[in-house]
């Protein structure tokens, strides 16, 4: 949970990853992919963060821009490590490396993202071998705790990925993550290939390992249920921008932008007969290697007038604690989805 | 219904659920005793062997094969060949040689014989089959002899492990040049990658035959059979790395986009542990597999090599100068047998091709 | 109501490899009405869409139908066909005319050889006995049926030129294409983005309002189910454990597993933050099956002993549905039963 002192660990600023596009025998640069296109935010010790969006919008390549995985084409990613402040984007592989600890990454599918030739307990050691536990013993301890956490029976170290569901695939992934008391964990999609009735197990996981530990997410997902239930604020993206950002109770209950507006409506809830108001899109998402000029949304977008045809939007604090991108977030009224309490008999 | 032993399923490292997988290959497995009864028997070539594969013998020039006769005429079990008596040509005067079907030689196991090496290590003289009292001529010949009196199988004995023998050490050089190019390659990237690919498609695009004839013109004539066996080895070694290289290649670059790499990248993991640890072992299978297609290939190359006179010359004995000398029509209308050669290379071949297709499917069967 | 226009009853398929048999579908009842939708809703190894592929007749090697009916209502009148009884040939004429097929994933299903038109084309052609020409003309007004925006220059598009949800309106037309009274849609949105998914569900319905097509939707998302079916199917481990109308399953769930299940997902109507109540355990292997009822290891409603040791029985529930649990029905009997076998 935030409170208004915590510190800003992360600060993401104006962040840029262009691929380019080649063609012909010579492979010339015919264009660019703006596969992020100037995103700007920040995170706090303790909270989480949604990066959300349909596919093309960015987000999973803004994430690996923040580990590295991926160098940035521009833009800062300001990082509190260790009492002062470095900025990763600029930082040669060499001095990147002993930072690497700092932060740590939850995959999205459980299959591959575990070494099926080394068994658990060393897949879950390792990033205490390579930064220099040397001490078997005193890794096989840190490694039954890390079990623990993650609710896996501390018997099953010798066993492989093979021998385990998804779900619990996942908690090894997470165990993982854990081992180097990382500042932020991003977790990329982390519930979206497992089953519904383990998404919940995961999803919990996380949120009581949040409140033990003080960890801190950038939680990256399409799915906004998901999104809902593990964060404290949401960054809504579309084609490389964020065209929203705000608390998560508020963005759900009145949203300012008219793609959040769309992808509220167009979530699917467990209330039979809940569709008769649903907004639907027109055309297709926008291609990030040939957006619309203007704003990106503008084609499909119910409420475009002149100005949005032409004018690139700014990400503006249109209410105190809420950032949007539109030429008229102040004069929509648009509906969200409440917050309700689940019904179930 | 089955049950999964899942304790030993959890437990059980991926080598294991690959051999549980290719033990359901009756095909595969069944090759693959074949494959190891062959070297088995490269091995004990000299002591399954019957008569000198280097002597000659004018008198037992073309001699159809001779069964073994296992009982004696009063049906004790006393195995025995016939002998082979001269008879002069009353037209000729020549001294024709033939099987005298009178007069038996009895078998000996275990007896003595030429003598040899066992393992390149201890001298011994000992044999499977030698004959007792054999006079002049005598022989145990199972799969006949050829022009020169030599005796097909022993010679067959000893061609297996020259041909099987070579196959290993070329296919150890182009394993040792593919996986140290191909890693290179695809570890490195750009210009490094680019200047080994394209060394690759000029080695692939250069005719075979032709390369080979040049190459083998050009050794010296008076270097010894065991040094023209390994130049000719290399010189086909220096050709078929480029195959591995490229599988090596491939399946690294798929491999660099495995989530499990990246994590342990993120943890900070130093290249040449991403190589080993993560990489390396994750693609053994793959390597042995394609080692083991790789193993028919050279096989061919020197059969073909060999049969075209190119290869290994005469007195070195292997499977394409056994087949040398069943290439005209004349000679097989003569000596039909000396046919029998083409048989062990086939059945090696095959077995390989399903071992490496059983090896493949189980390493991954996904792929 | 009227007759249904396919009545399953106690299907069973089952696959037969070399490490055993897995039970897929174990005995599964349900019924399709014109212009009504029946969502199939359940997580890995339910076997949801295996019965998808049973009704049609293309179950993958080493499977097949064991057991049980598929009575399909001819459009003409007379007497129903069982479609379990046909064979392969026999059950080419079904499908296409009768009943189609909608995959999870597009770009699988096309080939990328031939033009959307050429294959659209091809079903037509063989079932509706049309030429060439005429064939494309109705592959246009398919194309124009499903939202394709300029569909006679996109007629002759190869699948690689579209977008995700492109592709599946254009497999939503081919499966149209005869004129079918049912559809089948196997995870038809699984694999595309929300607003995307919102289109395409948008579009089923008003296709099915249209043309009165009947609807089978398989699906694992709860909410896809409570905003497209009107009578829904829950399954686990290859079995139906309830079934009923949508309002029924959603407002008065009856089997545990149901309960539990609508308990435990996410949705955007939540507070944020909260923990969700979970379903202990995870789904068991296939080759590992519960003895008794499937569900009972991880149930946190079990009775008893009668829950481990016998499969609870089909069971009519007053107001009209069905389910598969002791705790509505069935647990005399099967605890009679138990006692028989000991003595």
């Amino acid at each position: 949970m935030s409170d208004g002192v915590s510190e800003t660990i992360l600060e993401v600023r104006d962040l840029k990853k262009y691929f380019p596009i080649r063609r012909g025998l010579l492979r010339r640069v015919v264009g660019q992919v703006k596969a992020v296109d100037g995103v700007s935010f920040s995170i706090r010790r303790g909270e989480t963060l949604a990066l959300v969006g349909e596919s093309g919008c960015g987000k999973t390549t803004a994430a690996r821009c923040i580990l590295r995985a991926y160098v940035p084409t521009a833009g800062a990613i300001r990082f509190k490590v260790e009492g002062r402040e470095v900025d990763l984007a600029g930082l040669r592989r060499r001095e990147l490396r002993p930072l690497r600890r700092h932060i740590q990454m939850v995959f999205q599918d459980p299959y591959s993202s575990l070494n099926p030739r080394m068994v658990v307990g060393d897949i879950i050691g390792e990033p205490l071998l390579i930064n220099g536990m040397s001490d078997a013993a005193a890794r096989r301890r840190r490694v039954a705790e890390l079990m623990e956490l993650v609710q896996l029976p501390a018997a099953y170290y010798n066993r492989f990925p093979h021998a385990f569901s998804g779900g619990q695939r996942q908690r090894i992934g997470i165990a993982r993550a854990l081992s180097l008391n990382p500042s932020l964990i991003v977790a990329d999609e982390p519930v979206s290939a497992l089953d519904v009735s383990v998404q919940a197990q995961i999803l919990n996981l996380m949120l009581d390992l949040q409140d033990q530990l003080g960890l801190t997410y950038l939680f990256v997902a399409h799915d906004l249920s998901v999104v809902k239930h593990v964060s404290d604020r949401v960054a809504v993206m579309y084609v490389g921008r964020i065209v929203e950002l705000a608390e998560t109770e508020a963005l759900f209950d009145r949203p300012l932008h008219p793609y959040t507006e769309a992808l509220l409506s167009a979530a699917p809830t467990p209330v039979p007969g809940a569709v008769s108001n649903r907004i639907v899109l027109e055309r297709e998402i926008a291609d990030p290697a040939n957006p619309p000029p203007g704003c990106a949304f503008h084609p499909r977008c119910r409420y475009a007038i002149d100005i949005c045809r032409n004018v690139l939007p700014e990400l503006q604090e249109a209410e105190p604690g809420r950032l949007v991108a539109c030429h008229r977030a102040k004069e929509l009224a648009l509906a969200g989805v409440g917050s309700a309490e689940h019904v179930v008999a | 219904m089955a049950q999964i032993d899942s304790e030993k399923y959890a437990v059980a490292t991926q080598l294991q659920l690959t051999w549980w997988r290719f033990r359901r290959h009756r095909l595969a497995m069944v090759s693959m005793v074949l494959v190891l009864l062959f070297y088995l028997l490269a091995v004990f070539a000299d002591f399954l062997a019957t008569t000198d594969p280097h002597a000659t013998d004018a008198r037992t020039s073309y001699i159809a094969p001779q069964p073994i006769h296992l009982f004696d005429d009063d049906g004790s079990f006393r195995p025995h060949v016939s002998g082979i008596k001269g008879v002069r040509d009353m037209r000729t005067f020549k001294l024709v040689y033939t099987v005298d079907p009178s007069r038996k030689v009895y078998i000996d196991f275990f007896g003595r014989g030429y003598s040899y090496n066992l393992f390149g290590l201890f001298e011994t003289d000992r044999h499977l089959m030698t004959l007792k009292n054999p006079e002049r001529g005598d022989g145990i010949f199972i799969m006949g002899t050829d022009l020169l009196g030599r005796d097909l199988w022993s010679r067959l004995m000893v061609a297996t492990r020259v041909s099987l023998t070579i196959g290993l050490v070329g296919v150890t050089i182009s394993l040792f040049l593919g996986v140290l190019l191909g890693g290179v390659s695809a570890v490195y990237g750009g210009l490094v990658d680019t200047v080994i690919q394209r060394i690759i498609e000029v080695v692939r695009s250069m005719p075979t035959i032709p390369l080979w004839l040049g190459l083998a013109a050009a050794l010296p004539n008076d270097w010894s059979v065991l040094q023209i066996y390994f130049a000719i080895t290399i010189i086909i070694s220096l050709l078929a790395w480029t195959d591995l290289a490229r599988v090596v290649r491939g399946k690294f670059l798929a491999l660099k986009e495995e989530d499990f790499v990246m994590a342990a990248e993120l943890a900070g993991a130093s290249q040449g542990r991403i190589i080993f640890r993560h990489m390396l072992p994750s693609f053994a299978s793959h390597i042995i597999a394609a080692v083991s297609l790789a193993l028919p290939a050279m096989i061919i190359s020197e059969t073909s090599l060999s049969f075209l006179g190119l290869g290994l010359r005469p007195p070195a004995i292997s499977w394409g100068i056994l087949l040398q000398d069943a290439q005209n029509i004349q000679t097989l209308a003569l000596a039909p047998w000396l046919l029998v050669s083409a048989i062990p290379v086939v059945v090696v071949i095959l077995a390989f091709n399903f071992l490496g297709d059983g090896l493949r499917d189980a390493a991954d069967p996904y792929g | 109501m009227a007759e249904p226009i396919l009545s399953v009853r106690d299907l069973k398929t089952q696959f037969f490899g070399p490490e055993g048999v897995v039970r897929a579908v174990d005995g599964v009842d349900f019924d399709v009405f014109e212009g009504r939708t029946l969502g199939v809703v359940g997580e890995s190894g339910c076997g949801k869409s295996v019965t998808a592929r049973s009704v049609l007749g293309i179950v993958d090697r080493p499977g097949r139908v064991v057991g049980g009916s598929i009575m399909l209502r001819p459009a003409k009148g007379g007497p129903a066909v069982d479609l379990a009884k046909l064979s392969n040939e026999e059950m080419r004429r079904y499908r296409g005319p009768e009943i189609a097929l909608v995959f999870q994933e597009p770009m699988a299903s096309f080939s990328q050889h031939y033009t959307i038109g050429n294959q659209i084309s091809e079903g037509i052609k063989l079932h509706m006995g049309l030429d060439e020409r005429a064939a494309k003309k109705r592959a246009i007004e398919l194309l124009d049926m499903v939202g394709v925006p300029q569909p006679a220059r996109r007629v002759d598009d190869y699948p690689f030129q579209l977008s995700g949800g492109l592709r599946q309106r254009v497999m939503i037309a081919m499966a149209l294409s005869c004129d079918p009274r049912v559809l089948i849609a196997d995870e038809p949105t699984t694999a595309l983005d929300v607003t995307t998914q919102a289109q395409i569900l948008d579009l089923l319905r008003s296709l099915q309002a249209q043309r009165g097509l009947a609807i089978i939707l398989i699906t694992h998302d709860m909410g896809v189910i409570a905003e497209m079916a009107h009578d829904v199917s829950v399954m686990y481990l290859g079995r139906a454990v309830e079934s009923g109308s949508v309002q029924e399953i959603f407002n008065r769930p009856q089997h545990p597993y149901t309960r539990a299940l609508l308990k435990s997902i996410p949705t955007v109507l939540a507070k944020p933050r909260t923990r969700l109540p979970t379903i202990a355990g995870s789904i068991p292997h296939p080759f590992n099956r519960p003895r008794g009822c499937a569900y009972h290891p991880r149930c946190a409603e079990m009775i008893g002993a009668v829950c481990a040791g016998a499969e609870p029985p089909p069971v009519d529930t007053p107001d009209g549905r069905q389910v598969r649990c002791f705790l509505h029905g069935g647990r005399e009997a099967a605890e009679a039963e138990m006692a028989g076998a000991k003595a």
